[in-house]
């Protein structure tokens, strides 16, 4: 029962904030790239329901096209590190013990022996801020993630009689990787690609943070925490709302996949 | 005078129950078998006594350990009784023991627990007590990790942990089941040994019957958590007054009829095939294991071979071999006619060919797909060339006893003999000249596995198959082949038409093997005597 609690929670929580994303494609109470000097650090209010910031830009907008940005960056960078590691985790694991499996994990301990978020700020300090060199930077060290965690759930499976099976009825080993070790592997790889997400939008939060993730006039949460911090004391709502923002998106999405691994995986099931 | 006694012992979990009001007693010095099918209650039964049910589970009736009601005990008076008063040991024996401890140190760990010895004492006490299991100090330190010790010498010190405080009653539920057949006799021989000199009683948990036969003096046979049948061993065997007993006992001795075919040209030649693996460095050299060493092996045309041997012999390398799966360093196998060339290599025809069914009815199916797509999983190679899927799939399905029905469902919907016929059916669906059977009808039961036995000779002679059948097992090997090939550290060892071989076998190894294996004597089993 606390995996299928953690699940709807979370599943809520974020969905609320995916939501919000959608519906800011098409409207938002206020223009984010219109500024009203005279209304700023207006506290929530009828009109601004979560008030306004420094330049008088509504809060609740900024933080429904913030959660664009967040999502997208997130998203991507977890689907560069998806498309990168699982196939590089299943061939490693499809070579076990040789040398391109060496090769491989050597290649993984050396991206993971840097500091992820010190690493991605100099490769956005190299080659400019931008929204695109953030889902670069992130992605790369989701890369080691999920080559790992492939691996190691696919190595067992090499190891069974349905493998043999196949490979008695001729099946190369890629095809059998795609059609037995994949699918055995697919909700250690759901797991993880959700707790990945919540890690993605907060490197995503702290990139824009020091001004290295999505430019102005681009609304993200990283950059209205970081303009709301010489302010604290006047508005303490413009800190007060993008930070409860990321907490609980990083929550929700973190109650999403403990409850999804504890549903999906059986030995837990057969636990409780 | 009995030692243990239970009364209407029953086990419900819910409104279910899964052991019914079971009786029995066991006398001081005397061994108790309790036999039955894998999911009989066996194993509930000896929980229960042990106050060791899973969690949930209910237990009732009474249990007396010496004239002492000890059901109406709490879990520290269990625990003051469990390994003084009763041991138990388990069927894994690479389970049982914890990996990082010494072996001196769990045996010691009974007698420091229960506050029967301490320090010096206990190392000596634990010293004796594996000396007496056969594990003597000069050769097996008490120092010794598990994982430096056989399957068979860890199921030693699992006796000797339960025996160091010399219980009275010794509880071994499946203590040979994961063993080879070699092991199992040395094991056995300990337990009777044990129970004699110290006149300990035993309850003896077992599927098999042949274990029974020649250990227990008391026997019960139990059927869906009942003990259906029950009394001294011999008159049990003979006169067999409960149906199951009487089918359980003929599964065990189950002989399926001789095809008298005449062997064909061979279908299958093997010739001084050899694989080597590379073993961890020690020191600055990789010493090489041959797992196979340069093995001869030849199957005719119609014709059910069989090839036994005890585990780590290589008879599953060789298995691996044969198919075209590994890299040969030496030697050749010769398909039809044709050589088997290196694993990549190996085309459709070769692998329409010959097929394979496994050991483990759960492990060989990918538990995600459903049977239409299992079974025809070998036609992928001929896309299309074979004809409907379906269709052919129906037909495999309906010739090993299932229907076609089966092929919409997912595997985890049929028990361990159905699945082991689904695997006969995908090996059968190319059509295949030969079927590699690797431990086929090990982990089944008895009846199962005659069931089984009966369907491969029948396809036998349907389809004109050749079955190379590789297994521990001597009586399913005497059963259902032709010919035999004895196998012992990756070679050879003797070969020969199975009768010659299991009536005169000539090789020490052979006889050796043939003598370890259990067996009910020939004369419980005539019909006459009942």
């Amino acid at each position: 029962m606390k995996g299928r609690a953690a699940i709807w929670i979370g599943g809520a929580l974020s969905l609320i904030f995916v939501a919000a994303a959608g519906v800011s494609f098409f409207w938002t109470p206020f223009d984010v790239t219109q500024l009203a000097v005279t209304e700023r650090m207006r506290p929530p209010d009828a009109a601004n329901l979560l008030g306004t910031d420094h330049l008088g830009r509504d809060i609740l907008s900024m933080l429904m096209v913030g959660a664009r940005t967040s999502i997208a960056v997130a998203l991507v960078a977890v689907g560069v590190g998806m498309a990168i590691g699982i196939p590089l985790g299943l061939w490693a694991s499809a070579q076990n013990g040789g040398l391109l499996d060496d090769i491989i994990m050597r290649g993984n301990d050396l991206i993971f022996a840097f500091p992820s978020l010190v690493i991605a700020i100099l490769i956005t300090a190299i080659f400019g801020p931008s929204a695109l060199n953030a889902i670069i930077a992130i992605g790369i060290f989701n890369i080691p993630v999920f080559a790992r965690v492939t691996r190691g759930g696919a190595l067992p499976i090499w190891t069974l009689d349905y493998v043999l099976a196949a490979r008695v009825a001729g099946k190369s080993n890629r095809r059998i990787a795609a059609e037995h070790v994949l699918p055995n592997v697919a909700n250690l790889l759901i797991v993880q690609g959700t707790i990945q997400f919540s890690l993605g939008i907060l490197a995503e939060a702290a990139l824009s943070y020091v001004g290295l993730g999505a430019q102005p006039p681009v609304p993200s949460w990283g950059r209205m925490l970081a303009d709301s911090q010489t302010m604290v004391a006047l508005a303490p709502h413009m800190a007060i709302v993008p930070g409860l923002a990321i907490v609980a998106m990083v929550l929700g999405l973190n109650l999403l996949g403990d409850g999804l691994r504890d549903a999906l995986d059986p030995r837990l099931r057969r636990a409780r | 005078m009995s030692l243990f006694e239970a009364q209407d012992l029953s086990v419900s979990l819910g409104s279910q129950e899964f052991v019914r009001r079971v009786s029995f007693s066991i006398g001081a010095g005397k061994v108790f078998g309790l036999v039955g099918e894998s999911g009989s209650g066996k194993s509930l039964t000896a929980l229960s006594v042990m106050g060791l049910l899973p969690s949930g589970m209910q237990r009732a009736g009474s249990i007396t350990l010496e004239r002492r009601r000890i059901d109406t005990l709490d879990e520290r008076g269990m625990c003051a009784l469990r390994g003084r008063e009763i041991g138990m040991i388990f069927q894994e024996p690479m389970t049982a023991l914890n990996p990082l401890k010494t072996i001196g140190d769990q045996v010691a760990e009974t007698l420091v627990i229960h506050g029967a010895a301490g320090g010096r004492q206990a190392r000596d006490l634990a010293r004796a007590a594996l000396a007496r299991v056969g594990l003597p100090d000069d050769k097996f330190p008490l120092t010794r990790f598990p994982h430096e010790l056989s399957g068979g010498q860890r199921q030693r010190v699992a006796i000797a942990m339960a025996i160091v405080l010399e219980p009275q009653l010794l509880i071994a539920d499946e203590p040979t089941t994961a063993l080879d057949v070699t092991t199992q006799a040395q094991i056995l021989d300990l337990i009777r040994g044990l129970v004699r000199e110290r006149g300990m009683s035993c309850m003896l948990i077992t599927h098999d019957l042949a274990v029974v036969a020649g250990l227990a003096d008391h026997v019960a046979v139990m059927q869906n958590g009942q003990i259906v049948e029950a009394g001294p061993t011999e008159p049990v065997f003979r006169r067999r007054h409960h149906p199951y007993t009487d089918q359980l006992i003929r599964a065990s001795a189950f002989v399926p009829p001789r095809l008298l075919a005449e062997p064909g040209a061979p279908i299958l030649a093997a010739e001084g095939v050899r694989r080597s693996y590379r073993l961890p460095r020690e020191g600055l050299r990789r010493p090489l294991f041959r797992a196979v060493d340069g093995v001869d092996l030849t199957i005719g045309k119609g014709e059910s071979v069989g090839l036994v041997g005890e585990s780590g012999c290589g008879k599953s390398t060789l298995t691996r071999a044969l198919l075209g799966l590994e890299h040969l360093q030496g030697g050749r196998v010769v398909l039809d006619g044709q050589e088997v060339p290196k694993p990549a290599n190996v085309g459709p025809a070769m692998r329409r060919k010959m097929q394979v069914v496994f050991q483990d009815p759960f492990g060989s199916f990918n538990p995600r797909h459903k049977v239409l797509r299992l079974v025809a999983e070998p036609l992928y190679l001929f896309r299309g060339a074979m004809g409907d899927h379906r269709k052919l799939v129906g037909d495999v399905l309906r010739a090993v006893g299932l229907t076609a029905d089966d092929m919409e469902k997912y595997i985890h919907e049929f028990s361990g003999g159905q699945r082991q016929r689904i695997a006969i059916a995908r090996a059968l669906i190319t059509r295949p000249d030969l079927i590699l059977l690797d431990e086929a009808v090990s982990a089944l039961d008895v009846q199962v596995r005659a069931q089984i036995l009966d369907l491969l000779t029948r396809l036998r002679s349907d389809y004109g198959l050749s079955y190379l059948f590789v297994s521990h097992d001597l009586s399913v090997v005497r059963a259902i082949t032709d010919r035999v090939y004895v196998m012992k550290a990756g070679r050879i060892v003797e070969e020969g038409p199975t009768w010659r071989v299991f009536s005169v076998p000539r090789e020490a190894y052979t006889k050796e093997l043939i003598a370890a294996t259990p067996k009910i004597p020939d004369d419980w089993l005539r019909e006459d005597t009942a």
